[in-house]
């Protein structure tokens, strides 16, 4: 389980967050929606640990972000939006690599690598070096890599940019999978239409404020529109950076 | 401790697997010295040797009238050929470049010298010609000195001293050579062997950083259950592998190379050999904790590869300075001078190379030293990577 409580975040002048709060339980995908710039990343950034909060805090299974950075990243797999992968490494080793920096045995490394492989029907190409990986292979090691751990939360970061259909399906099967298997599933999104299909509970942020949280239902009822784009619309208040 | 070994691992892999790395690394990085060094050597023995033991090509016209001279010549280095030419034939064969000097004795030659009047030579040459002109300068020098025998010669015949005609003695004292030189060529060569190391951990100080941050690997390398300063710990240590094995390279590349090169004419220990080499590299290996976490820090500060590379070809010169500052002021060892890193290097490497004995205080002091401020240069790294702006 995630909790976000009244992060505020500044880069000089620009408050990227202020006081953003949240939750995202087991067993159910939460989907940050926001427009560009709303500060979705800093926000997962944040709970990732990557960044220190000017205030407010957050706790992953109990876990404090501020006080315990290393047992939250324990229970945490992280998609980041800049995923890279190592090209002189096959996708296989990419994904050994994290398994060994996050303590496990080489055992269990390679069981894990080999379940990755066959869900993320990635046998083509693993053991190949990444460097000719195309866009969807990338990303499927490095979402591979980042539940080698079997983590019990699961952070995506706009996981579907640049993919295909064929890929971006793929991925949705996991991501629900993932929610069957009774993770926590915390993925952030500017396209509406992947929030809506995919997510149990929403979270609009705009300008770096909550701006409506709830199933998709609530939030389209309680804003009193017909689809969860007009929900959206009235909800940060403009039509600004929708696609 | 776990985790810091498995990112080492990992770097030293990726990095074997890169061409670039190990092209720069292993091979361009340590060859590229030895063989520059190799060639100003050659150059500089090659000049050495131009100006004092080759010998001058004379063509003599009229030889028959001087024999005892062209003796003199000949018993001086100097590979005379004899010919039949006028003036006139021999400024043509200087311009058509057959001869480069013609030395013309004149048929009265004999016939003055033996009535002790001032006996008339000819030596044609093209002065504008640099190398000729060397030439000339030392056939005259031989001819005044033939001249002075003479001299000296016909005044003991009259019963005079020919101390009379000398007043005053010149001893010309030359300490430029070889030692001087061969400090400007050892300089070059320590400076060589520690940028060969250094260009041994380039690619994977900005791997480290800008690469990793540009390839997007960064971000999701800093969410790994594992403190960020043991990561680039064992991305530096990572580097000091590849520094060591290029040092080891470039070393061996020099003794290879430095075996075909007489090294005791520019005052060196004459055998670089398997023991030199060996003292070379301990006394230079303290080194590479500091270049590497020093190329690590400023590769953390850049935003891209190729910044990262061009701000980094500045740090290759770094180690430049102290030497340069040695050989600008001709600095002898002395135990403060061993707190410097890259300049201890230098002075003690210098040491060996002339087969001088080290002072075990000096080596203490610089190992000490240096692995102290590479020390700190790798804990700076360290903290360097706590900030946020690491991730771009």
């Amino acid at each position: 389980m995630i909790a976000i409580e009244e992060l505020h975040k500044s880069f000089g002048s620009v408050r990227a967050l202020k006081g953003v709060s949240f939750t995202a339980q087991d067993g159910r995908i939460t989907g940050l929606l926001g427009p560009n710039g709303a500060g979705k990343s800093t926000t997962l950034r944040t709970l990732a640990t990557l960044l220190k909060p000017d205030a407010g805090g957050g706790r992953v299974d109990g876990y404090d972000i501020l006080t315990a950075p290393l047992e939250v990243r324990r229970r945490l797999g992280v998609l980041p939006h800049s995923a890279g992968v190592y090209p002189n490494l096959s996708g296989r080793e990419n994904i050994s690599y994290f398994g060994a920096l996050h303590g496990l045995g080489a055992q269990l490394i390679e069981q894990r690598t080999e379940e990755l492989v066959t869900l993320l029907e990635m046998r083509e190409f693993a053991d190949r070096r990444a460097k000719g990986y195309s866009q969807g292979e990338r990303l499927k090691v490095a979402i591979a890599r980042a539940l080698v751990h079997s983590p019990r939360n699961v952070v995506l970061d706009e996981p579907t940019t640049g993919l295909d259909v064929m890929a971006t399906r793929a991925l949705r099967g996991l991501i629900r999978r993932l929610r069957e298997e009774g993770h926590c599933v915390l993925l952030s999104s500017h396209v509406m239409q992947e929030v809506g299909a995919l997510c149990d509970d929403v979270v609009i942020i705009a300008r770096g404020v909550v701006v409506a949280q709830g199933t998709p239902d609530e939030i389209r009822q309680r804003g009193g529109a017909a689809t969860l784009e007009d929900a959206f619309v009235s909800a940060i208040g403009s039509g600004e950076g929708l696609e | 401790m776990r985790a810091l070994l498995i990112v080492w691992r990992k770097e030293l892999i990726e990095n074997f697997r890169d061409r670039r790395t190990l092209v720069s690394a292993l091979l361009f990085g340590p060859l590229f010295g030895p063989f520059m060094f190799a060639v100003l050597i050659g150059l500089l023995l090659d000049k050495t040797v131009t100006e004092s033991d080759q010998k001058v090509e004379l063509a003599i016209a009229g030889s028959a009238h001087a024999p005892n001279l062209v003796r003199f010549l000949e018993d001086h280095d100097v590979a005379v050929t004899r010919s039949e030419l006028d003036v006139e034939r021999a400024r043509a064969s200087i311009r058509y470049s057959t001869h480069r000097l013609v030395l013309l004795i004149p048929e009265e030659y004999p016939k003055r010298l033996q009535s002790g009047l001032p006996a008339p030579l000819k030596l044609v040459s093209d002065a504008s010609d640099n190398q000729t002109g060397k030439y000339a300068a030392r056939i005259r020098l031989l001819l005044g000195v033939y001249a002075g025998q003479l001299g000296s010669s016909r005044l003991l015949a009259r019963g005079v001293s020919p101390d009379v005609m000398q007043p005053i003695v010149v001893d010309d004292i030359d300490v430029s050579t070889p030692a001087g030189r061969a400090l400007l060529v050892l300089g070059m060569m320590t400076y060589f062997i520690l940028f060969a190391m250094l260009m041994g951990g380039l690619y994977l100080a900005i791997d480290a950083t800008a690469g990793e941050r540009e390839r997007g690997s960064l971000e999701p390398l800093l969410t790994v259950p594992v403190p960020r300063e043991t990561l680039i710990y064992g991305k530096v240590l990572a580097a000091c592998c590849y520094m060591l094995v290029s040092l080891a390279v470039t070393l061996i590349a020099f003794e290879i190379g430095l075996a075909f090169v007489p090294l005791e004419a520019l005052g060196m220990t004459a055998n670089f050999d398997t023991v030199v080499a060996l003292k070379v590299f301990l006394v230079a290996a303290p080194f590479v904790l500091l270049g590497a976490a020093l190329m690590t820090v400023v590769a953390s500060f850049t935003r891209s590869y190729r910044e990262a590379q061009s701000y980094l070809t500045v740090v290759l010169l770094v180690p430049t300075l102290p030497i340069l500052f040695a050989g600008l002021y001709s600095l002898k060892p002395s135990t403060w001078l061993m707190a410097i890193p890259s300049l201890s290097q230098h002075l003690l490497m210098t040491n060996l190379l002339r087969d001088e004995p080290l002072e075990p205080l000096h080596v203490l002091v610089s190992v000490v030293a240096t692995l102290a401020a590479g020390l700190a240069m790798t804990w700076i790294a360290g903290r360097l990577y706590q900030r946020e702006a690491i991730l771009g």
